[in-house]
């Protein structure tokens, strides 16, 4: 009876949260496309952090190059989908007169797939490797991709370096241009709303996809791999394949946004893919609860929107006029953001919504 | 002839101060298994603060002789360094010394991010000229060209390093030191105090890395709030390069990279006909190192850590 009450309860929780993030970016839209925008980049971030909250998480593989496949995605949407191939090839523009304005059924699933190929491109030589000196290879894979991207528009122009590549088509399903308002009668729907719902449908999806492998078999393999590997090894666990499936799998989630944050920006350079994004995404992880969804969740919200409102703080109070010209938005957000990883660590060193599972395997589990 | 002579004195002074870096890296990790983020930054405040030292001196005494003021503003911007490491440490990484392993890591990286930042406000965004100590005048050495401030590089570094060996080898420090890093437990059962250690790497950590920043910053003759982050991740990669935990390793590992480097950037252009050119050479240490590590995963002098994660 208890039990069945409370089954009820989550299931009014959800029906309740279903309906509160569906009107969320129209109440949004109100207050100005601005806050639509955040909410559209928080949910991208989430998409970043469950996919390596996969790697990190659940398999314990220490990854500070996600980055990289986010850029890989990103760059592959804004070469298929841009004037620029056309515009710097002969061949190509004769190929494709009209350009390549790819559909998003092939780029998101191309995407996934060639980011999850780099993904285990990265994992099968640092396969031996763990712990910190995982971190450093990934790191140090992470800036090679950052140096290519900015240095491939010579002596052939892939990338067009630090210039970024613009006019990047915005998606469309169904023939429904997500990149356009869309009037219905007197209301109208802003673009960013189109792409907060799109967003939100990959993020609901992700959640179930990592709550799925979280208890299925691999997702149990990959946490025995965490908490002790020479253990699993013993016990028939294919450690190799799975650490390369959790690398692969980590990279399709950050190969999938980073078509999704192409397609939405409208404008891709090698400036949005620095270090400082991937350790951004760890921090996300790390500081909301790792190896925990909700928890994963909220740290990616916190840390995506926490600096834009703060920007918006900033503007509103004239900080630098206040200082001097010496504080101004960015730097206070950077400042804030540095202290709350600090401070929050050193509070909640488990992160601010821990998983009440981490490490249980290490513990006497009585099997109840 | 001569740009092989060349390259190799630019990597060798690269080189240095890398491995004076990676020292202060090489002995956190050796005893407190952490990735010190922030050491990049470290290297950062000594070196703006010797600047802003030496910019205030030539104002007030402009008479004073330049190796002088070098001294001067390297010894007190050590003292700065050391104090605001020490303060780190027991801000941000001891009340964590017994938690979940990725979370210093994270305040690690906070305060690194918090460090740019403050020096940001303090100093200005912008880049400043680092002003030229010593005769400014090149040497010639058998077709190559060598700077006072380049000879000052090399034998500060050799300096430094002989006082480190003596310090680690010699001293009573030295070998609590080594006790901790080998096991904490027995360390602090044999009367080491193993929280004071650390301290005291932290402070060694610092002026190795003030040192080096020094050095930057007369080398390239300019300062900024950001000049930390890529020495400081080179001078891990030289760290893990040589073995993380190793002394000597992270010496090697340094000069090493310093010469790859530079030789690398010196002749790809050449090999590869234009294709590749020399804004490539910031992932040279990186592929080195992924290779390395592929074929020796405890670094090139590491001791095989068995299996600690």
């Amino acid at each position: 009876m208890n039990g069945f009450i409370e089954r009820q309860n989550k299931y009014v929780v959800y029906v309740l949260a279903a309906l509160a993030l569906a009107i969320l970016p129209l109440l949004l839209q109100a207050a100005g496309n601005f806050w639509v925008r955040i909410a559209d980049i928080a949910l991208l971030y989430v998409l970043l952090a469950l996919g390596l909250n996969i790697v990190v998480g659940y398999a314990g593989l220490l990854d500070l190059g996600y980055v990289a496949f986010f850029a890989i995605g990103a760059y592959m949407y804004a070469l298929m989908a841009s004037p620029h191939l056309s515009d710097t090839f002969q061949w190509f523009q004769q190929t494709f007169p009209n350009g390549l304005h790819t559909s998003i059924w092939l780029v998101v699933p191309l995407g996934a797939a060639l980011a999850g190929f780099f993904g285990i491109l990265l994992g099968a030589p640092t396969l031996k490797l763990r712990g910190d000196y995982l971190a450093i290879v990934t790191l140090g894979f992470g800036e090679i991709i950052r140096v290519f991207l900015n240095n491939l528009d010579h002596p052939v122009n892939i990338t067009n370096g630090p210039k970024g590549m613009g006019q990047i088509d915005s998606i469309r399903i169904f023939g429904l241009n997500l990149g356009k308002r869309l009037d219905i009668g007197d209301y109208s729907i802003n673009a960013v709303t189109f792409y907060y719902y799109l967003f939100l449908i990959l993020v609901v999806l992700s959640v179930v996809i990592c709550h799925r492998l979280e208890l299925s078999r691999i997702g149990r393999a990959w946490m025995a791999i965490r908490e002790d590997e020479i253990a699993a090894k013993a016990m028939g666990i294919n450690t190799r394949n799975m650490k390369l499936l959790a690398f692969g799998m980590g990279a399709t989630f950050g190969g999938v946004s980073g078509a999704m944050f192409a397609a939405f920006q409208g404008f891709v350079s090698p400036e949005s893919f620095s270090l400082n994004e991937s350790v951004m995404i760890v921090a996300m992880v790390v500081l909301g609860g790792i190896g925990h969804l909700p928890g994963v969740i909220l740290g990616a919200v916190l840390l995506a929107s926490l600096p834009e409102v703060l920007r918006w703080v900033s503007g509103y109070f004239d900080l630098q006029a206040m200082t001097g010209g010496r504080l101004d938005a960015s730097i206070l957000r950077q400042m804030l953001i540095a202290l709350a990883m600090i401070v929050v660590m050193l509070m909640r060193p488990r992160g601010l919504w821990p998983t009440p599972e981490h490490g249980k395997s290490l513990r006497q589990n009585g099997g109840k | 002839m001569d740009i092989l002579l060349q390259q190799l004195i630019n990597g060798l002074v690269l080189g240095s101060m890398y491995a004076l870096v990676a020292l202060g890296y090489t002995m956190v990790y050796g005893i407190i298994n952490l990735i010190n983020f922030a050491h990049g930054e470290v290297l950062m405040v000594g070196a703006l603060t010797s600047w802003a030292i030496i910019v205030g001196m030539q104002e007030a005494m402009p008479g004073m002789p330049g190796w002088l003021m070098l001294v001067v503003s390297l010894v007190i911007s050590c003292v700065v360094a050391s104090a605001l490491n020490f303060a780190i440490e027991k801000i941000a990484y001891r009340p964590l010394r017994n938690s979940p392993k990725l979370a210093p890591l994270i305040t690690a990286i906070g305060m690194s991010i918090l460090l740019q930042t403050l020096a940001m406000i303090i100093f200005k965004p912008n880049y400043k000229p680092y002003p030229t100590l010593l005769p400014p005048a090149p040497i010639l050495i058998g077709g190559a060209v060598i700077t006072s401030t380049q000879i000052m590089i090399l034998g500060l570094t050799a300096v430094s390093l002989a006082v480190l060996m003596y310090l680690v080898n010699y001293t009573k420090l030295g070998r609590a030191m080594r006790a901790t890093a080998e096991n904490p437990r027995v360390a602090a059962l044999m009367g080491v105090k193993p929280d004071t250690v650390i301290s005291a790497t932290f402070v060694i950590g610092a002026v190795l890395a003030t040192i080096a920043g020094v050095m930057y910053a007369s080398n390239y003759g300019s300062v900024q709030h950001t000049m930390g982050f890529l020495p400081g991740l080179k001078a891990f990669t030289a760290a893990v390069f040589g073995g993380i935990g190793n002394l000597a390793g992270a010496v090697v590992g340094g000069i090493l990279l310093g010469l790859i480097e530079s030789f690398g950037s010196g002749y790809i252009g050449a090999l590869t006909g234009g294709v590749l050119g020399s804004h490539y050479s910031d992932i040279f240490a990186f592929i080195v190192l992924i290779i390395i590590l592929t074929l020796r995963p405890s670094g090139l002098l590491g001791e095989r850590v068995a299996d600690r994660a």
